[in-house]
C-alpha cells in the first residue's frame, strides 16, 4: 500500500497503526485510508481488534505506535476538535439511563456546545428519523434493544458529524430491527455521510460497505470492495454438502478434482466452483449421497474462510 | 505559523464551557428529583437545634473565642454550616459520581464528545460544589434568622462555603475513582463521621492535647470549620490564610488526581 498524494485528502489515514495492552497486541501495524463520502468497513471475528481500532479513531484510546490522522488532525493533540466532528455509536450502548429519551439527545447536543434551541429542534428531527418520536418522554431502560440502538444512532447524528463511526451497529438485534437500522444507515450514506463501521456479519458488510478490510488476529488480511474480495478470494458459486454426522473422514479423496477448492467444516463441506450444479452432478456420479446439497453465490464469509481457515461467527 | 494552523482548525470550546454542559446535564436530572437535594439540608439543621440549643442551654457561655465568651449555638452553627457544605459535596461526588461512572457509564458516552477527562472531573466537582453551596446557603439563612451571625464578615461565609464544597467535591471525586464496590463506601462514612465529630465542631480545638491538635489541623474539615467560624463570629486572624491555602491546595491536587485516574479508567 503506497502512500500517494491523494492520501492527504483522506478523512482517516493510518499507517502502521498499533495498539498494545500490557503484553497483548490488539492491533498490529495496520494501514488503511477512508475517503470522504464512502462507507468503509472492518470485518472480522470477535477479538480481531476492530473495537480497539475504532476507539483510536474516536480519540478515546491512544495509539501505541504508528501514525493516525483523522479529519486531517492528530488524535493525540487535537482530540476535542476531532471529536467535535465525529458521530460515535459504540459497541455497547452508552445511553444516559438517568435521563429520558429526548433528554438524551438534548444533553448530548449540549456536550457539543450546540445552542439550546438548535439542540431541541435536532432532537425532535432525529427522533423522527429513527422512528422514536412517540417515545420522546419515556425512560430509556425499558426500550427494546433495537430502539436503544436507533437512539444511539440518533445521538451520534446530533452534531451533524463529518464522520460516523459505528461499532457493530446491529449485533444482538433481531432481523427486523437490523433491517430498520440498515435502512437508516443507507439513507445517511445517500446523504453523503462518511461511514466507518465494524461488523462480524458478512451480509451487513456486503450491504453497507463500499470498501472494507478483513481483520483477523490484530492484522488486516485483505482489503477491497465486497465484490472484488469475493472475486479475488472465492469462486462464483459454492456447493454446500451436508452429510450424516462424521461422514466427512470417509470423503477422503473422493471429492478431488470436482471443485477448485474444498473446505471441510464440522457440519458441512464447501466446494468452490464456477458451476455449482455441475459439481453437484459430479458428486452424485461418484456415488456420494449427501443429506442435502445447496448451490449458492460466494459471500464474504467464504472470503474470510479462505483467508483464515475459520468461520467469521464461531 | 501557529496563527495559520489555528485558523485552519475549527475553534475549540473553552474548558469551562465544556465542563458547564455536564453541570447542565445534572441540573436537568435534578429538576425531577429535587427532593433528593432538599433532604440533605435538614441533617445539620437538626444538629443545630439538638446540640446548639439543647446542649447549649447546659453549657451556657462557657465557650470563649479569642478570650470573648460567645453563645454556644453561635459557636456550633458555623461548624455545622461547614459540615453541610462537606455533606452536599461528598454525597454528590462519592455516591452519585460512582453510580454514573460504574453503572450509568455516563462518561464513556461523554468522552466521545469534545469533553475530556479534565472537563468531566471539573464539571462534576462544580456540580457537587453547587449542591454543597445550596446547603450552606440554606444554613446561612437559618443562622441569620436565629441571630447567630455576629459579624459583617459573614458575607464572605458563602464564598468560603463554596471553597469548602470545592475541596470536598474534588476529594470525593478522586476517592470515588478508587472505589470498587458499594461496600467500599463504608470507608467514606468511617472517614466522614469522625471528621464531623472531631474537627473542633462542638468544642474549641484547644481542648485537645498538643499532639492531637496537630493531627486535627491536618484534616480538611477543621480548616473549613475554622474558616466559617472566623467569618461568622468576626474573629479574623492570620490563621485564615492557612485555612484558605490548605483548602485550595488540597482541592486542586484532588482535581488533578481525579483527572489522572479517570484517564486511566476510561481512556485505555
Ligand atoms: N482495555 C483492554 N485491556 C486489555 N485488553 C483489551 C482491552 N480492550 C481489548 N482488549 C483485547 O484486545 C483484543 C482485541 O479486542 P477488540 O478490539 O475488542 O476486538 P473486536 O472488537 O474485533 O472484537 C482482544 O484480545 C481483547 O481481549
Ligand atoms: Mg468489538
Amino acid at each position: 500500500m503506497a502512500i500517494s498524494p491523494s492520501d492527504t485528502t483522506a478523512l482517516i489515514h493510518a499507517r502502521g497503526l498499533s495498539k498494545r495492552f500490557a503484553n497483548l497486541v490488539a492491533v498490529d501495524a495496520i494501514d488503511f485510508d477512508v475517503d470522504r463520502g464512502e462507507a468503509f468497513g472492518f470485518l472480522g471475528p470477535n477479538g480481531a481488534g476492530k473495537t480497539s481500532t475504532m476507539r483510536m479513531i474516536g480519540c478515546v484510546s491512544t495509539p501505541s505506535s504508528g501514525t493516525l490522522s483523522v479529519l486531517g488532525m492528530n488524535p493525540i493533540t487535537d482530540g476535542p476538535r476531532i471529536r467535535a466532528r465525529l458521530g460515535v455509536v459504540p459497541q455497547a450502548d452508552t445511553l444516559d439511563m438517568e435521563l429520558h429519551v429526548d433528554e438524551n439527545l438534548f444533553t448530548y447536543a449540549r456536550y457539543f456546545d450546540i445552542p439550546r434551541d438548535v439542540a431541541r429542534r435536532r432532537a425532535k428531527e432525529l427522533l423522527e428519523f429513527v422512528q422514536l418520536n412517540d417515545r420522546a418522554k419515556d425512560e430509556v431502560e425499558p426500550l427494546s434493544g433495537g430502539m436503544k440502538r436507533r437512539l444511539t444512532i440518533a445521538r451520534a447524528l446530533v452534531n451533524e458529524p463529518d464522520l460516523l463511526l459505528l461499532d457493530e451497529p446491529t449485533t444482538g438485534l433481531d432481523p427486523q430491527a437490523r433491517h430498520l437500522v440498515w435502512d437508516r444507515l443507507y439513507r445517511l450514506k445517500q446523504q453523503g455521510v462518511t461511514i466507518v463501521l465494524t461488523s462480524h456479519y458478512m451480509d451487513e458488510a456486503e450491504q453497507l460497505c463500499d470498501r472494507l478490510v478483513v481483520m483477523d488476529k490484530a492484522k488486516i488480511v485483505a482489503s477491497g470492495s465486497p465484490r472484488s474480495l469475493i472475486d479475488r478470494y472465492a469462486t462464483r458459486e459454492v456447493l454446500e454438502l451436508r452429510f450424516k454426522i462424521d461422514a466427512a473422514p470417509a470423503l477422503d479423496g473422493k471429492l478431488e478434482g470436482i471443485a477448485d477448492r474444498v473446505e471441510v467444516l464440522p457440519d458441512r463441506v464447501l466446494l468452490y466452483t464456477q458451476d455449482g450444479d455441475a459439481a453437484a452432478a459430479a458428486v452424485h456420479e461418484r456415488g456420494l449421497q449427501p443429506e442435502s446439497t445447496l448451490v449458492r453465490r460466494s459471500t464474504l464469509e467464504d472470503v474470510f474462510l479462505r483467508l483464515t481457515g475459520r468461520s467469521l461467527i464461531e | 505559523m501557529i496563527a495559520i494552523l489555528a485558523g485552519r482548525r475549527p475553534a475549540q470550546v473553552p474548558a469551562a464551557r465544556r465542563a458547564s454542559h455536564l453541570v447542565e446535564r445534572n441540573a436537568i436530572l435534578y429538576r425531577r428529583e429535587w427532593s433528593l437535594i432538599v433532604s440533605g439540608f435538614f441533617e445539620p439543621l437538626l444538629y443545630l437545634l439538638a446540640i446548639g440549643y439543647g446542649v447549649g442551654s447546659l453549657v451556657g457561655s462557657a465557650v470563649t473565642l479569642n478570650g470573648h465568651p460567645i453563645p454556644y449555638a453561635a459557636f456550633v452553627a458555623p461548624a455545622l454550616m461547614a459540615t453541610s457544605a462537606m455533606n452536599g459535596a461528598v454525597y454528590e461526588t462519592a455516591f452519585n459520581f460512582f453510580y454514573k461512572l460504574k453503572y450509568v457509564k455516563l462518561y464513556d458516552a461523554v468522552l466521545a464528545t469534545p469533553l475530556g477527562v479534565a472537563d468531566v472531573a471539573l464539571g462534576e466537582i462544580v456540580w457537587a460544589l453547587i449542591r454543597g453551596t445550596l446547603y450552606a446557603l440554606g444554613f446561612l439563612i437559618v443562622m441569620a434568622g436565629l441571630g447567630l451571625i455576629a459579624s459583617p464578615w459573614a458575607i464572605l461565609a458563602l464564598p468560603a462555603a463554596m471553597l469548602i464544597g470545592f475541596t470536598f467535591a474534588a476529594v470525593g471525586t478522586a476517592a470515588s475513582t478508587f472505589v470498587r464496590t458499594w461496600q467500599d463506601f463504608d470507608l467514606v462514612l468511617i472517614v466522614m463521621i469522625p471528621l464531623f465529630l472531631f474537627s473542633a465542631t462542638f468544642y474549641p480545638i484547644t481542648l485537645y492535647p498538643g499532639a492531637l491538635q496537630l493531627v486535627v489541623q491536618l484534616t480538611p474539615l477543621y480548616h473549613g470549620v475554622d474558616l466559617l467560624r472566623s467569618l461568622t463570629t468576626g474573629s479574623i486572624g492570620p490563621g485564615l490564610v492557612g485555612d484558605l491555602v490548605y483548602l485550595v491546595v488540597l482541592g486542586g491536587a484532588a482535581l488533578l488526581l481525579a483527572a489522572v485516574r479517570l484517564q486511566r479508567l476510561l481512556l485505555k
